[in-house]
């Protein structure tokens, strides 16, 4: 199993360490180039959702992971990663691969002061230690799209076929249950 | 699980990481910044090189303009407050600010007492020039660590010299037998716990960026390659030629730092870089201040 890790900016060596540890291989994505080696899937880490979407836009990456994506590459998207994944974000018009059926809210619970820790209850995983930063949450999804964990009524997990998406870091934990679960849909893959 | 404040704002510098923080002195300056990638702002009323050059006391921003910046951008906004104000930190705090930077750029409010930040909400960022300073802010409860460098002065050799300084004398730790540690502790003025907790991980137990005097997207890649885990650039974006196009630069430098190809390239016509003082001819060194 080998993922490749999108690293323009964030908290993108916390998910190398959480894959590694369950197994598998990773390359770090800096530029088109590191685009060319084969992965069985991707990850978006958290970070700004703004500094990636601009660095994805000016290094020519949307287009080849948009069809990456679009042709079964699985991908797992964490906070600003679940943004980069999302239909427009309502708040100033983001737009990044917009792959995934799904409208997120940017900085859905406000600023730092507003970050958070849950337990959140998530279909077939059980509870899971949820840290929220700056968090987005999901406000629709498609009808295709399966609703995995939400929050006070938020929506804080979601899976679109082959793209999974959460509003919390589970990279920031020792629980591997989420990382185990993309891991077997790119096995399935 | 246990999960507290501290740990959250630790773990938002873990989001600014491979990130470069930019110094903004109106919303049109922040919306500038966020445009061009930047993972965060430093709201700010002077950039450091008008305060150096401007003398006199220098105090936190007016909130007017710092709610001004926040309405301006959605990435995370940060503010300074003088070492040891702590009524400065609870108005920014008021504010809702995402973090505040304690900051030797600014005059010191007090020469003996850093704030205690333990008694925040809101994350903190410190200055460091050693280990020691950068291991006693965090037992004061900062939540990132910067380099001090050299505010204002477009000059790198300071951050360079406080990166060396910090990286190094981490290894020195990590190289003691268990029966050293002691005596290194008593050396820093820090506790023994926050040494062996420094052995357990190998590392800070918060994210460390570079600070003072990047001016170049070398400078920033330089430090990035030192060991820093992203940049805070201050005068040296808007006290340039083309601050956009450069903004931009500094950016992608960050994110690829470890490649000379697109370092060249990104490097190519900038215009003028900020001009500068080199150390030799600085009269105040603000890295001196807060130790």
């Amino acid at each position: 199993m080998h993922i490749a890790i999108l690293a323009l900016q964030g908290a993108f060596l916390e998910h190398q360490q959480m894959v590694r540890k369950l197994g598998a291989t990773t390359h770090l994505i800096r530029n088109p180039r590191d685009l060319a080696l084969p992965f069985d899937g991707l990850i978006l880490p958290g970070g700004e959702s703004t500094s990636m979407g601009k660095m994805l836009h000016d290094f020519s990456m949307i287009e080849p992971l948009k069809s990456l994506i679009q042709s079964g590459t699985p991908v797992f998207g964490t906070c600003a990663g679940l943004v980069l994944l999302a239909k427009n974000g309502s708040n100033n018009g983001f737009s990044a691969l917009e792959t995934m059926d799904i409208h997120a809210k940017r900085n859905a619970y406000g600023r730092q002061l507003g970050s958070f820790y849950a337990d959140i209850d998530i279909d077939n995983i059980g509870v899971f230690p949820g840290i929220f930063i700056r968090a987005p949450y999901i406000e629709s999804v498609g009808q295709h799209v399966k609703v995995l964990a939400s929050h006070h009524d938020k929506i804080v997990m979601a899976q679109d076929g082959n793209q999974l998406a959460t509003s919390f870091h589970p990279e920031l934990t020792d629980d591997v249950r989420i990382h185990q679960y993309f891991l077997s849909i790119c096995d399935i893959k | 699980m246990d999960h507290s404040r501290y740990q959250l704002n630790k773990e938002l510098a873990q989001m600014l990481k491979g990130g470069v923080i930019m110094d903004v002195t109106s919303p049109e300056q922040a919306k500038i910044a966020e445009a061009a990638g930047a993972c965060a702002v430093m709201a700010l009323e002077r950039i450091p090189a008008d305060i150096r050059k401007a003398g006199g006391v220098s105090r936190m921003s007016d909130p007017h303009l710092i709610k001004a910046i926040q309405q301006a951008v959605s990435i995370p906004v940060m503010a300074k407050v003088r070492i040891g104000h702590f009524v400065e930190a609870q108005i920014l705090e008021a504010l809702e600010i995402d973090y505040i930077d304690e900051s030797e750029v600014l005059s010191p409010a007090d020469d003996l007492y850093h704030i205690d930040k333990t008694r925040f909400h809101v994350p903190f960022v410190c200055g460091a020039k050693n280990l020691s300073e950068a291991l006693r802010r965090i037992s004061e409860g900062a939540a990132m660590i910067r380099t001090k460098g050299e505010p204002g002065t477009g000059d790198i050799i300071q951050a360079v010299r406080h990166m060396r300084l910090i990286q190094s004398e981490i290894r020195r730790i990590l190289s003691l037998e268990d029966d050293e540690v002691y005596e290194a502790a008593k050396q820093l003025q820090v506790s023994l716990a926050m040494l062996q907790e420094l052995r357990l991980h190998k590392r800070l137990s918060v994210v460390n960026f570079a600070a003072g005097g990047i001016a170049t997207p070398a400078d920033a890649a330089l430090m990035m390659q030192l060991g820093a885990e992203g940049v805070f650039v201050g005068s040296g974006i808007f006290k340039s030629a083309d601050p956009e196009k450069r903004a931009q630069a500094i950016v992608k430098a960050v994110a690829n730092f470890d490649n000379s190809s697109m370092l060249a390239q990104l490097s190519e016509n900038l215009g003028e870089a900020m001009v500068g003082i080199n150390e030799a001819e600085i009269e105040l060194l603000m890295a001196q201040r807060g130790e």
